[in-house]
């Protein structure tokens, strides 16, 4: 469309610019003055946002190592934030795995059977959707305070216990698998069924090669999903070494024990790599969907 | 068997078995007394046993696994917070009636029986228990226990010996008798008869005995005093004939009276209406800047004359993709009354240092502040997404009558885009009005009103109040918590009912 570039119109440019780039610098501005407050020394200083002094102190002190400062006081590490990122992993990973196989079988049987009752599941699936964990907090809590009378193994304060409470959200992951399933044409499963293969090697051995992209972002979703949860995590675990890093994370901005430039250089340091897993998964989530969207 | 149908059957078996495996923590559960629990693990074990071995429900083999899970962990829950609703479970009343009752009847007091002479004795670093009695020629010697360790065992066993030969090093001296005292208070030690023998002063053991004893009419009756305690169904705790109530209490049915509390107890009802009008404006102020801040974005990007939106889309995008407990805490720290970076600049700037988080209004704007920040990203992206999709000629078609963006904006995109969009702004809205994670790490609900009998701040949404009510505190008032849970559940359900036919609405018009 051929455009004649008036003056009012570059005006609405150069407008259009300046509001972009203030709006930039809000939006950057919290994650520059964090960077800037993990590397400077103390954890109350104030100043400029390039610090005047460099110092590593809450970077060591977020990686576990203890630090001697330069008046000779020697600090050690207050949480042990490598094991809260481990345990945030360990749960994130075992509770992505369940609910990738949980959420891909039952995916496969709405993609691909008939069977009474589909299509109330499938509302049902979307409806459990809408009402979150939170409002179910207190049961919960009695229910696991229950189990682990019984199995302490799943009992309150275990990683367990808070795999188990993760595994229940497969809904959206099922519409998204089943979604996928049925872009990919049945007949190439129908052949191998005539080969003589039962259902489930033509799930296991055909279908599933094909869907491993989704499967891929489905697991980073689930995985991304486990690992900023909060409000669960907060009421099963309490114990110092239990925590994962959504829980422990708070614990260093108490009134009475203020830890601002440990708290940095921890959530930079844990921060960064979810946001980038985030960032790859999303772009392969766009990716899959389209590819979904293509058979129409 | 060929190895093929060897494979076909092994699919089978194996959760057959697991089912079949199942079966002993089932048990397990049953012998603990959870009736409850094992009989739910009995049916979904049956429930299992049929799927898995008959040819007819085939499809429900994927199926079982997932939606077992999503009923337990997803849908029990919530049903279970109704459930929950109806009683008084509370940290006054945490037991089950059964488990209160076998409380009292394990309390035990040092009644008739003989008492026996006792002296601790020196084994390396571990100590023996001696008891004798005066006309019994035996002793009686416990195995080594370790009292050091910080949980000694609770019970040791006694075997007899002769009083004359008991080979033990001399006594302790009494001031480590006392300085143990608390442990050995914990400790029974049992004769070979079977019989229990408890501490009963500084030198002598005595025989223990029940004080409560069970009555044929489900009273308990003190076998010290003789005084009878009767459960009281209604208040959940054993009560004795003068009304005074013995500790533990337990559980009880209590109908709606939650509920009556919560809509008609004045000091109750008052702040409930304040967090939920706040709940509601919090949630709808959201949503509205976010989609609006996040629509403007979205046009400013379909603008081909605008140059480097690539940039801006990613730098924008950020928020999102950032761990929301990780940017609300970051917040929290900026935002600090006296040494957050955001003072410090407005200090510097106009001279003034608002106190965002002790004055109600100031932490409700910082609130949607930080709440947007995080929220239009994805009003961004769903509004590029949707203004793609309208056909370029609508605006060439403007462009020859000579509209300009507002026009075009006001007349063609958000026209176009506002019903899709509806659906996605009511479930951003439900989002919202339930987000617990923002209230939970940035205010705590703080600043608190002065004149409620129950934690509650001017900040808080119903869930975190609820969060409140059964968490925070001496209270754990559970069964109220609940209540307001399932009054909470309803609320959201109202507004899926709204989205759904607003979804329709939707695709009934793309159709």
């Amino acid at each position: 469309m051929p455009m004649v570039l008036d003056k009012t119109h570059r005006w609405h440019v150069l407008l259009a610019h300046l509001f972009l780039i203030a709006l930039v610098c809000v939006v950057i501005f919290p994650f520059l003055m964090i960077l800037s407050i993990s590397l400077r020394p103390g954890n109350f200083a104030a100043g400029s946002i390039i610090p005047e002094t460099i110092s590593l102190e809450h970077w060591k002190l977020a990686l576990g190592m203890s630090y001697t400062g330069p008046d000779g006081r020697t600090m050690s590490p207050e949480f042990p934030v490598l094991l809260w990122l481990w345990n945030s992993i360990k749960v994130a990973a075992v509770s992505g795995l369940v609910t990738l196989s949980l959420s891909t079988t039952a995916a496969y049987a709405f993609a691909r059977m008939r069977f009474r009752g589909k299509k109330a599941a499938l509302s049902g699936l979307m409806l459990m959707q809408m009402f979150p964990a939170v409002l179910a907090l207190m049961a919960i809590y009695a229910i696991f305070d229950r189990i682990g009378s019984v199995f302490p193994f799943f009992g309150l304060d275990t990683h367990a216990s808070l795999v188990l409470a993760y595994c229940g959200g497969i809904s959206l992951h099922v519409w998204t698998i089943k979604g996928y399933f049925e872009t990919i044409p049945f007949e190439i499963e129908e052949a191998a069924r005539v080969d003589g293969a039962t259902p489930w090697q033509a799930f296991r051995m055909v279908l599933l090669p094909m869907a491993v992209p989704i499967l891929m972002v489905v697991f980073l979703l689930a995985f991304i999903g486990a690992i900023i949860e909060y409000p669960v995590a907060s009421i099963l675990l309490k114990q110092q070494d239990k925590l994962t890093l959504a829980v422990g994370s708070k614990l260093f901005l108490y009134e009475q024990k203020y830890l601002w430039g440990d708290f940095a250089a921890a959530a930079i340091l844990s921060g960064l790599p979810i946001t980038v897993v985030f960032i790859l998964a999303q772009k392969w989530m766009v990716a899959g969907l389209t590819a979904g969207g293509s058979k129409g | 068997m060929s190895s093929a149908t060897f494979k076909r059957h092994a699919g089978q078996a194996l959760p057959i078995l697991i089912a079949l495996a199942m079966l002993y923590p089932a048990t397990v559960v049953y012998a603990s007394g959870q009736t409850l629990l094992a009989a739910t693990m009995l049916v979904i074990i049956a429930f299992a046993l049929w799927i898995y071995s008959s040819s007819r429900v085939y499809a429900y083999r994927y199926l079982f696994p997932g939606i077992a899970a999503a009923l337990i962990f997803v849908v029990f829950p919530m049903l279970y917070t109704m459930a929950i609703g109806f009683t008084n479970y509370s940290s006054r009343n945490l037991l089950t009636f059964e488990r209160a009752t076998q409380y009292l009847l394990d309390q035990t007091y040092s009644g008739e029986g003989a008492s026996y002479a006792f002296s601790l004795h020196a084994d390396g670093s571990r100590r023996r228990i001696k008891l004798e009695k005066e006309d019994d020629p035996k002793a009686y010697v416990s195995a080594p226990i370790d009292l050091a360790a910080d949980t000694p065992p609770a019970e040791v066993k006694a075997e007899a010996v002769d009083a004359a030969s008991t080979g033990l090093a001399d006594p302790v001296p009494l001031k480590e008798v006392i300085a143990l005292q608390p442990k050995l208070k914990l400790l029974a030690v049992v004769l070979p008869d079977g019989s229990k023998l408890r501490m009963s002063g500084l030198r002598s053991f005595a025989a223990v005995a029940p004080l409560y004893e069970r009555q044929a009419d489900g009273s308990l009756k003190n076998r010290e005093n003789g005084s009878l305690l009767k459960p009281d169904m209604k208040t959940g705790f054993y009560t004795s004939a003068d009304g005074e109530r013995v500790q533990p209490g337990f559980q009880v049915g209590v109908g709606f009276a939650n509920y009556v509390r919560i809509f008609t107890d004045s000091s109750f009802q008052q702040p409930f209406l304040r967090i939920f009008i706040w709940t509601v404006v919090f949630s709808a102020l959201t949503v509205f800047f976010g989609a609006a801040l996040g629509m403007l974005l979205a046009v400013l990007f379909s603008w081909e004359a605008l140059r480097f939106s690539g940039v801006y889309r990613i730098l924008l995008f950020l928020p999102y993709a950032v761990p929301g407990f990780i940017s609300i805490l970051v917040f929290k720290g900026l935002f600090n009354n006296n040494f957050g970076e955001i003072n410090l600049i407005l200090n510097a700037l106009f001279g003034i240092k608002p106190p965002w988080f002790s004055d109600p209004w100031l932490a409700k704007a910082m609130l949607l502040i930080v709440n947007v920040w995080l929220g239009y990203p994805y009003m961004m992206v769903v509004c590029m997404g949707l203004i793609k999709a309208i056909p370029s000629d609508l605006y060439e078609a403007s462009a020859i009558v000579g509209a300009g963006p507002v026009t075009n904006f006001l007349r063609i995109t958000l026209p176009l885009i506002l019903k899709p969009l509806t659906p996605l702004l009511i479930s951003a809205f439900a989002f919202n009005f339930n987000n617990f994670v923002l209230i939970s790490l940035l205010t705590g609900g703080r600043p608190d009103f002065l004149d409620t009998s129950v934690p509650a701040g001017t900040t808080d949404l119903l869930v975190s109040y609820t969060w409140r009510i059964a968490f925070q505190d001496s209270g754990q008032q559970f069964g109220l918590a609940c209540a307001i849970s399932t009054v909470i559940f309803a609320m959201v359900a109202v507004i899926s009912l709204v989205q759904m036919r607003f979804t329709r609405i939707a695709a009934e018009e793309s159709r």
